[in-house]
């Protein structure tokens, strides 16, 4: 890829080159553009109202991003090869309601049982998703619509008409959402590090590449010797298992889990992704931009409080960003591959 | 309905299709069976049959319009946002004293509108419908959450307020948006069934560019089937503000993944280009029942979403049986296969 375009440019004029090869590269990496919005909205916000960067708010902010930077990151694996995982909301709900009641059962359980608890439940899922998605050739929409269904039937059988409530959650578990250093939560400082993990093996390794290359081309892929059902069905395990992770963390964050624990979180998710600059139909996109996506939806639900703007304006607010970024990105992609076809017709 | 399975001379792919409908056919008589058994006083009764039509009726009339687009190779994730935001716009514009056959054109103008925008964004911008439609989820979500807050609207008169719980005059013991529905699937049976229209949705659903060139105009008809579906979601808006007899900005929150599930329990391909509206039809009575034979269950409803999600599963596994029998197969024989040679790709894009 880099090779093909650094061959390219020796071969264009030199004049104003430069310039038009800054702002290229600008454009290129796709992080740029909402990331630069995500500062605008934060800068015209916090000229209007100081109170928007003071470190309550802040903290609010994180807080509210941390759930759903995580699932953005599992999500974005499996969009990356064309596929989509939309039962991360259910089995949130599972592992919340699962893992959080132990604490009920058995007194002085290790939390670290019920974490491994958690992500043993979004493990089996996760399995589930990709053995069917990747043995089975179904379209990952529809097979994890149907785990959708069904994960959260399951939650509703084990919950019946029960909660969880905060007063069986041990002081330490709740501490976990809570516990910040300066206003930032360790949470999110721990979720950042992890999709700098995330963003480094999708960048660096192997494997980590080749869920781009099936995403570009998934006959392509398997001609080129790459194992796609194990890379899908690794890339569904690893949403899984992170949804499963989520589940605990949104037991300690709201303490009261009943069966509609994370309902409709996986729109939200796919809408933190795709205005994240993933490209639905997979092949491009970084886990660092759907987090920032992330950031950037739950900075808006928030900057329309301190605003003092109605909060009911907020979701309408989150439908018309995410139409902007799929066009913006759309009208990008379309003129990179008109320019990459103009350069490489040049230098032949 | 069924009686060409018989006829010789059928093509394989409406072969195919017949079977799935006999499918389902026999799985609504299963289901009529086991409701008989296990509870006849209960089950079969015709109150018990208008509860389980009316409570899922919208869906059914959401999942025709439906059932073409995803036919045409695209798909529509906003149709419960369309009905919740045509039904807080009736709920608002009922608030302001307007007369009730004044609101129903404005309601259908904006189901319209809705569709429209869907269907620019997907055939001129080129965008995926898939993310367009989840954009426009939460955008007219949002619009309902805009007009009506976190408040309600339940004023409506009586012949609108009592649809959820009286029949049609002179037709038994069909609910509104049942007879409504029926009309519907009539209508959008013959078009897709018997029109060059309904055969160019097929076309476009199989292959868009060989359909383009072969003279059809693929967006127009897009563009067109999308505010289809937003006029036929407003319709539905209304029905279920009126059954319900509350506009709420929540109203019909979640909808979309049912109707979904109706048009692919129906054996319409996810892909495009296959499926059928009797499917449709036979999907939705057996949608309906089972939720409504569930109830009857110690199960209650809690199990619904499991059945639900298993029957969707079969419905896309059970046409992948073979294919799946022979991937495992050749696994197990054959599982380090020769690398043939990499042809030169072209370039592609990725940051």
């Amino acid at each position: 890829m880099t090779a093909l375009t650094d061959r390219g440019q020796s071969a264009r004029p030199a004049r104003g080159a430069d310039s038009r090869r800054l702002t290229e590269r600008i454009f290129r990496i796709r992080e740029s553009g909402i990331l630069a919005v995500l500062i605008v909205f934060v800068a015209v916000t916090t000229i209007v109202q100081h109170r928007f960067l003071s470190s309550t708010n802040i903290t609010f902010v994180l807080t509210n991003t941390t759930i759903f930077a995580l699932l953005s990151l599992g999500e974005t694996m499996v969009v990356i090869t064309r596929n989509v995982d939309l039962s991360i909301g259910s089995v949130l709900g599972l592992s919340a309601y699962v893992s959080s009641n132990l604490f009920g059962h058995h007194h002085g359980i290790s939390i670290l049982v019920v974490f491994a608890v958690g992500l043993a439940i979004g493990l089996a899922c996760g399995l589930a998703n990709g053995l069917m998605v990747s043995l089975g050739g179904v379209p990952s929409l529809v097979v994890t619509l149907a785990t959708l269904y069904i994960v959260r039937g399951i939650d509703t059988l084990i919950v019946g008409g029960n909660e969880v409530v905060a007063s069986t959650l041990p002081s330490g578990f709740i501490q976990i959402a809570r516990a910040n250093i300066g206003g930032v939560p360790y949470l999110a400082i721990d979720i950042a590090v992890l999709v700098g993990l995330g963003a480094y093996y999708l960048r660096s390794f192997r494997s980590g590449r080749e869920l781009y290359a099936i995403g570009s081309s998934p006959d392509a892929a398997r001609l080129a010797g790459i194992p796609v059902a194990t890379r899908i069905s690794t890339a569904f395990v690893v949403s899984g298992a992170i949804a499963g992770i989520a589940g605990v963390l949104w037991a300690t964050e709201y303490q009261t889990i009943d069966s509609t624990a994370g309902t409709g979180y996986e729109l939200q998710v796919i809408a933190a992704v795709v205005v994240g600059g993933v490209a639905i139909f997979g092949g491009s996109g970084s886990v660092v931009g759907a987090a920032v996506g992330a950031l950037l939806l739950s900075t808006i639900t928030s900057a329309l409080y301190v605003l003092g703007i109605s909060p009911f304006w907020d979701q309408a607010i989150a439908g018309f960003l995410l139409l902007v970024a799929i066009s913006l990105d759309r009208a990008i992609a379309v003129r990179l591959l008109a320019a990459l076809r103009l350069r490489s017709s040049r230098a032949r | 309905m069924l009686g060409s399975v018989s006829r010789p001379a059928l093509t394989g792919l409406a072969r195919q299709s017949v079977r799935w409908e006999s499918g389902l056919f026999i799985l609504v008589v299963a289901i009529f069976a086991f409701g008989g058994i296990y509870s006849p006083s209960q089950f079969l009764t015709s109150g018990n049959f208008f509860n389980a039509g009316v409570s899922n009726g919208e869906f059914a009339i959401m999942a025709l319009p439906m059932t073409l687009i995803i036919i045409s190779g695209e798909i529509d994730l906003s149709v419960a946002s369309i009905l919740g935001m045509t039904s807080a716009l009736l709920g608002v514009l009922w608030n302001d004293h307007w007369p009730m056959l004044a609101i129903f054109p404005v309601l259908l103008v904006a189901g319209a509108v809705a569709g429209l925008i869907n269907g620019l964004l997907v055939t001129r911008a080129g965008l995926p419908s898939l993310a367009v439609t989840i954009g426009t989820l939460a955008l007219y979500r949002g619009i309902a959450v805009i007009l009506l807050g976190s408040s309600s609207v339940s004023t409506f008169p009586s012949p609108y307020a009592t649809i959820g719980v009286l029949p049609v005059p002179h037709l038994g013991s069909i609910p509104w948006n049942i007879a409504i529905f029926i009309v519907l699937a009539v209508v959008f049976g013959v078009v897709l069934h018997v029109t060059p229209l309904g055969r160019s949705i097929f076309a476009m659903g199989n292959n868009a560019e060989t359909a383009l060139f072969s003279g059809i105009r693929v967006k127009r008809i897009k563009t067109g089937l999308f505010v289809v579906s937003g006029m036929i979601c407003a319709v539905a808006g209304a029905l279920w503000t009126f059954r319900l007899s509350t506009a709420v900005q929540s109203n019909g929150l979640g909808a979309e993944l049912n109707v979904v599930a109706i048009v692919l329990l129906a054996g319409v391909s996810i892909f495009g280009g296959k499926g059928s509206i009797p499917g449709v039809v036979l999907a939705f009575i057996a949608f309906a029942l089972l939720q409504n034979a569930l109830l009857l269950t110690p199960f209650n409803q809690e199990a619904y979403g499991i059945v639900v999600g298993a029957l969707l599963l079969i419905s896309v596994f059970v046409p992948q049986f073979g294919a799946l029998t022979a991937r495992i197969r050749k696994l197990s024989i054959n599982p380090a296969r020769p690398v043939p040679p990499i042809p030169p790709a072209p370039p592609t894009l990725t940051h």
